[in-house]
C-alpha cells in the first residue's frame, strides 16, 4: 500500500523545517498544504484541535502533532538515514539537547528580540543558553551535534543555526558573534550548508522582510 | 541489567515520582538519594549541571536527566522486562509522546498558579484553566482505561502524579476537580490499584501540608 504522507506547513517556520528536514533526509515523499495562519484551514483545526498549529503530519490518515514528535515518528516508521541515536544513553542524551534547545534556548532568543533588546537581563540569559550549547559542542568535539552527521539535536537547533542570523540581520542586533561563539558560528555553517537542509529552508529575503516588518530595528 | 542505578530525587516532586513509578513497574531495584533543593549535593551539580534539577538517574555511571525522557530511558535500557512503558506501534508511540508533553506544558503550570496567586479574581482565572486543561485530558482519555492505548504508559506516567495535587488545590482553590471531571477520577482510581503508583506517591495530605509549609514562609 502506498504511503500518504501530507505536511501541514509554513514554509517560514523552523518547526515546520525541522520535519522537512527529517522527510528529506529519508527521502518520504510527501504532499505540502501550505497554511495561512491567519486563516487556518478546517482540515488544520480538525486535525489539531487542541493547539491548532502547524506543522502537523498526517500519514493514512493520522495526524502527529508537535514537531519533535513528528521527526521521532518518522524516524520510527522509516528506518533508514536514522535520526536519533540507537543506544539508550545516547537517544536520551539527544532527547535532552533537543528539549533544552526546545524549552531553554528558542524562548530566551525571542525574548530579546520581542523585548527590543532593551532588558539587559533578557539579553545575559540568552547568552547563558548560547554558552551552554558552546560548551556541549566544544565537549563534543565534532562537526555536528550528532558527530559527523547530522542528528536530532541538530535539526532542532535548527532556528539557531538560520533564523536567528536573519533577525540579527533586519533588526541589526548582534548576538552570535564569531569570536564570542565560534563554535556555534562554526556548526551553524556547517549544517545550513548540509544538501538535505539547505533545499528545506526559506529564502532569506522572505524571512528578512518578514522581521523586518514584525520587530524592525532595534 | 539492575546494577548500579541510583536515583536523586526529593519526595514532593511529581517528576520524581514519575520516575519511580516507571522503575516500580519494571521491577528495577535502585538507590533512592533525597535530595535538598536548598542545599544541592555536588553530585546533583554535577550530573545535571545544565538545569540543576531532580529527578536525575545515574546508570552504571551515566546521568539520566528529564522525567519523561527517563522514563523513555528506563523503558528502553529494561525493554527486556515487562512491562513496556511505551505502545510498540509508532502512531501511538507518537501519541504517548505528545501528552506526556502536553501535561508538562499545561497541567503544571496551571496547577501551580492555584497556590501561588494572590487575589480571587487571578485564582478564578487559574481554576477555569486547569480544568479547561483536565477536560482536554479527559477527552483524550474517553471510553478508554488509559490515555494512549489499552495500557498503562508514559502519558499516564507523565499525568498520575499531579492527582496527588488534587486534596490541595480543592482545599485551597475551593473547587472539586472529582466532580468536575469524573472520568479522569475514574482513571485516578484505576491507575492507584497499580502498586508501582500507590507505592510511589506520598498521601494528599502531606502534600497540602507541605504547601501550607511553603506559604507560611512566605508569609501567607
Amino acid at each position: 500500500m502506498a504511503d500518504e504522507v501530507t505536511l501541514y506547513a509554513d514554509g517560514r517556520s523552523p518547526f515546520v523545517c525541522r520535519v522537512k528536514i527529517a522527510l528529506n533526509m529519508k527521502g518520504i515523499k510527501y504532499k505540502n498544504m501550505e497554511e495561512d495562519l491567519q486563516n487556518k484551514s478546517g482540515a488544520l483545526l480538525n486535525y489539531n484541535p487542541v493547539h491548532k498549529k502547524v506543522p502537523v503530519l498526517v500519514h493514512n490518515g493520522n495526524p502527529i502533532l508537535e514537531s519533535l514528535v513528528i521527526v521521532e515518528y518518522l524516524d520510527n516508521v522509516w528506518e533508514r538515514v536514522p535520526i536519533l541515536p540507537q543506544d539508550p544513553y545516547e537517544k536520551a542524551a539527544a532527547r535532552f539537547w533537543a528539549k533544552f534547545i526546545d524549552d531553554k534556548c528558542i524562548p530566551a532568543l525571542y525574548k530579546v528580540f520581542s523585548s527590543k533588546g532593551e532588558e539587559e537581563q533578557v539579553i545575559t540569559e540568552a547568552c547563558e543558553q548560547l554558552q551552554i550549547l558552546e560548551d556541549e559542542l566544544e565537549l563534543k568535539g565534532k562537526k555536528f551535534f550528532g558527530g559527523d552527521n547530522i542528528n536530532l539535536v541538530d535539526i532542532a537547533a535548527d532556528f539557531i543555526a538560520y533564523w536567528l542570523q536573519l533577525l540579527e540581520e533586519a533588526t541589526e542586533m548582534k548576538l552570535v558573534t564569531r569570536s564570542k561563539f565560534p563554535k556555534i558560528t562554526e556548526w551553524a555553517e556547517g549544517f545550513v550548508n548540509c544538501q538535505v537542509v539547505k533545499e528545506m529552508l526559506p529564502p532569506r529575503a522572505i524571512m528578512l522582510a518578514y522581521y523586518k516588518n514584525r520587530f524592525g530595528k532595534i | 541489567m539492575d546494577d548500579d542505578v541510583i536515583l536523586l530525587d526529593f519526595w514532593v516532586s511529581v517528576f520524581g515520582q514519575r520516575v519511580r513509578i516507571a522503575l516500580a513497574e519494571k521491577g528495577v531495584h535502585y538507590e533512592n538519594r533525597e535530595e535538598n533543593p536548598q542545599n544541592k549535593t555536588p553530585l546533583l551539580l554535577e550530573m545535571n549541571p545544565v538545569h540543576k534539577k531532580i529527578p536525575v538517574l545515574i546508570h552504571q555511571g551515566k546521568p539520566v536527566c528529564e522525567s519523561n525522557i527517563i522514563v523513555q530511558y528506563i523503558d528502553e535500557a529494561w525493554h527486556d522486562k515487562s512491562p513496556s512503558l511505551l505502545p510498540s506501534d509508532p502512531y501511538l508511540r507518537a501519541q504517548a509522546r505528545f501528552w506526556a508533553d502536553f501535561v508538562d506544558k499545561k497541567v503544571y503550570e496551571s496547577a501551580k498558579k492555584i497556590w501561588m496567586t494572590e487575589g480571587e479574581e487571578d485564582q478564578q482565572v487559574a481554576k477555569k484553566e486547569l480544568i479547561e486543561v483536565l477536560k482536554v485530558l479527559e477527552g483524550q482519555l474517553g471510553e478508554k482505561p488509559y490515555l494512549v492505548g489499552e495500557s498503562f504508559g508514559l502519558a499516564d506516567i507523565a499525568l498520575i502524579p499531579f492527582s496527588m495535587w488534587f486534596h490541595t488545590l480543592n482545599e485551597i482553590g475551593k473547587m472539586n476537580i472529582e466532580r468536575e471531571c469524573p472520568k479522569l477520577a475514574a482513571w485516578v482510581n484505576r491507575c492507584m490499584e497499580r502498586e508501582s503508583v500507590s507505592k510511589t506517591l506520598p498521601r494528599p495530605h502531606k502534600f497540602y501540608e507541605f504547601i501550607l509549609e511553603m506559604q507560611k514562609k512566605k508569609g501567607h
